[in-house]
């Protein structure tokens, strides 16, 4: 961060002159991000409709629902494979508290009311999660993880009561609120745009905070945290809490921008190609999840053309996928970002800063 | 760390019936508690039900039906998480393609049987093309990995992915059902009362033939497992391998080649299985993720990397699911997780599991 350096004896011209230089340099460090957040902002001036919520939009919940992983697995250490059931949580939950094609399950509350009871809902779930998974470490976090998220994709599938079975629900728009119909393009664009800038600014913050710091020691070395009198545990919990609180609002604005929702939708495949997104994009820093997210959509949305273009049968997309992810994995295990920060450290020499 | 097999095992039956002593001795209440459910439970299943009986709890019939679907089930739940809790005890990998060599197990046991019209011999053939797989995840990418846990994770991960998908290419989406071979088919009468009819007379419960065969064949090699690990030398070595593999090598023994042995064996047992579950059930698309989470349920619950505890885990799950499915269709599935949060919530190391 950029730290102003203010003597009072300093006359008024210097100062300026530091705190002119103090944000050039700020500028220049996060040059990257500022010019990605701009070229965001005037996407909907060249972008299609398509491209701007089937692309940009999806990209931009997936890379939300990713962030809540990246936050645990990056900063905690603990890579859970339920975030995406807790995005399914929370989509359900707006459905069965608010609007859909189904008067006999949904409730129809508005909005205002569905959306935060939705987000409490998954938030616990998440917790639970949390609770139950943090007892153990590494890869058992993983298989119980992976356990949670199949039960309950296997409990969608199966329940007709409260989950409408396999054929989930339909007609889920987004609401109309504040004169402004959400589910156009352009302001479904940028409500997600939005989440996506704050859950992203969020984490940021919290990584920095002493919760933060605390927490990636957790990661570290719990043995040496628990010794120096912090509570493991209780970190872990309070990840994986907030963790939820962000895949929640991606799950929501999943359902408003897919305008369904189904057991597919949290399935096991959902889960580990949300995992895929994540390491692909790396795990060392928040803005990988959005890598990996766009990178995963422009995949499945213009791999199926490419496959057959090179005379490939395009149904074959998931090897595609699972291929790029094992080179990945095998090569570069923290991702584009860490293909990325190598890149720039070879072409500007030591010293330099990624952007990043 | 967690070790696996119980090394106090090692000593044989003796020793293992003091230790059982002694858990009755430190839990008398417990172990009260566990007798008389157990005595309750088997009272169930010999006698007929008494009048008023089946008002509370419905139809015996039903009753053993789920109990016994659910106990063959446990077999074939055991026959896969057998071999996953053993790679998992020897060398700490997650092995999430373990799905996917079930399923490939079946595939080419439906193939082998189609070919030969051998039902039997198309286990050998399972067997040996999901043993080839494993050999070649654990010799070509495994070995270079060692040690790192989580990567090794992400890599079975990505195989599942590409395994899966190269499957629905090949066979297409649409189920597959095995044929059961002509001696195995039909149902055998069995001892148990079901109902006695007004006349005095007694219904007894018929159950298909096959499913019992599975079941036994499944627990005798599970006692074949338990013997070679405990009285043979390569059981000693994996043993050993368990608790410490780092000091086994430096003791000169050749660690990759067990790893190797292990995991041809653990992948071969999953094939196997494969052809069991094709003739039980059916094996289709996304068969792979549901015996993955049989397999995750079943170590959860019966003890990461303990043989014993993966045939607990699998006779538990498998009932549950069988009375989940019986009694409260629209939660099956919540009983098995249920169960398994209870025993993460008493013993996170799972029932047999250690420390």
């Amino acid at each position: 961060m950029a730290v102003m350096q203010t003597t009072g004896l300093a006359p008024l011209g210097t100062q300026d002159l530091q705190r002119v230089g103090a944000l050039s340099r700020w500028v220049s460090r996060h040059a990257l991000i500022l010019i990605l957040g701009a070229l965001m902002l005037i996407m909907p001036v060249v972008a299609s409709d398509f491209i701007l919520v089937q692309v940009f939009g999806w990209a931009m919940i997936l890379g939300i629902i990713a962030l809540s992983l990246m936050f645990l697995a990056g900063y905690g250490g603990m890579v859970s494979l339920a975030q995406m059931t807790v995005a399914g949580v929370s989509g359900y939950m707006i459905t069965v508290f608010g609007v859909s094609s189904l008067p006999a399950i949904s409730l129809f509350w508005p909005w205002w009311l569905a959306a935060p009871i939705a987000i409490a809902i998954a938030v616990a779930f998440g917790t639970l999660t949390g609770v139950l998974s943090s007892r153990t470490e590494g890869i058992y976090t993983i298989m119980i993880t992976l356990a949670i998220a199949a039960a309950f994709f296997y409990l969608t599938l199966q329940n007709w009561p409260i989950f409408n079975g396999f054929a989930g629900f339909t007609t889920i728009p987004a609401p109309i609120a504040f004169g402004i119909n959400w589910k156009h393009p352009v302001p479904l664009y940028y409500l997600i745009l939005f989440f996506a800038a704050l859950s992203y600014l969020a984490v940021v913050y919290v990584s920095r905070t002493p919760f933060g710091l605390a927490l990636q020691g957790v990661r570290d070395n719990p043995r040496r945290m628990e010794a120096i009198g912090y509570n493991v545990i209780a970190h872990r919990v309070a990840a994986y809490a907030f963790a939820a609180l962000i895949a929640s609002i991606g799950g929501i604005l999943m359902v408003w921008l897919n305008n369904q929702i189904s057991p597919g939708s949290n399935g096991i495949e959902a889960s580990i190609d949300l995992l895929i997104i994540a390491v692909v994009g790396g795990l060392g820093h928040p803005i990988g999840a959005f890598v990996g997210a766009i990178i995963y959509v422009l995949l499945r949305t213009f791999a199926l053309d490419a496959l057959v273009a090179v005379g490939l049968d395009g149904r074959r997309f998931q090897t595609l996928i699972g291929l790029g992810f094992l080179i990945i994995v095998l090569f570069s295990p923290d991702g584009v970002i860490g293909l990325w920060r190598r890149w720039v450290a070879r072409a500007g020499g030591p010293g330099e800063r990624s952007g990043f | 760390m967690a070790t696996a097999f119980d090394t106090e095992e090692a000593a044989g039956g003796a020793r293992r019936g003091d230790a059982f002593g002694r858990w009755i001795g430190h839990h008398p209440i417990a172990s009260l508690i566990i007798a008389i459910v157990l005595i309750f439970f088997v009272w169930l299943v010999l006698a007929p039900w008494p009048a008023g009986f089946e008002d509370v709890f419905g139809k015996k019939r039903l009753f053993i039906n789920a109990v016994f679907n659910g106990v063959t089930l446990g077999g074939l739940y055991f026959l896969v998480a057998s071999g996953f809790t053993l790679i998992f005890g020897l060398m700490r990998n997650v092995n999430l393609a373990h799905g996917s060599l079930y399923l490939f197990g079946g595939y080419m046991g439906y193939e082998a049987g189609e070919w030969t019209g051998s039902w039997l011999f198309s286990f050998v053939i399972a067997f040996i093309c999901a043993a080839i797989v494993g050999i070649a995840m654990q010799f070509f990418i495994f070995r270079r990995m060692e040690g790192q846990d989580l990567r090794q994770t992400l890599v079975t991960l990505g195989l599942s992915i590409i395994f899966s998908d190269l499957m629905v290419w090949i066979w297409g989406g649409n189920a597959i059902q095995i044929d059961t071979p002509d001696y195995l088919l039909g149902p055998v009468p069995t001892p148990i009362v079901l109902a006695v009819k007004s006349n005095g007379e007694a219904v007894f419960l018929q159950y298909p033939l096959v499913r019992l065969v599975i079941f036994v064949a499944s627990v005798a090699i599970g006692v074949g497992m338990w013997l070679a690990l405990n009285r043979t030398r390569a059981g000693v070595m994996i043993r050993a391998g368990v608790d410490d593999r780092d000091m086994l090598s430096v003791l000169g023994y050749r660690v990759q080649l067990l790893f190797v042995l292990v995991f041809a064996f653990g992948a071969g047992l999953a094939g196997m299985a494969g052809i069991v579950g094709g003739t039980f059930q059916s094996i289709s698309l996304g068969e792979d993720s549901h015996f993955l989470l049989v397999s995750l349920q079943v170590v959860i619950v019966g003890g990461m990397g303990s043989i014993p505890g993966a045939a607990l885990g699998a006779i538990i799950i498998g009932c549950a699911e069988q009375f989940g499915q019986t009694y409260f269709q629209n939660y099956a599935t919540v009983l098995t997780f249920v169960i398994m949060v209870i025993v993460l919530a008493i013993r996170p190391q799972g029932l047999l599991g250690r420390r």
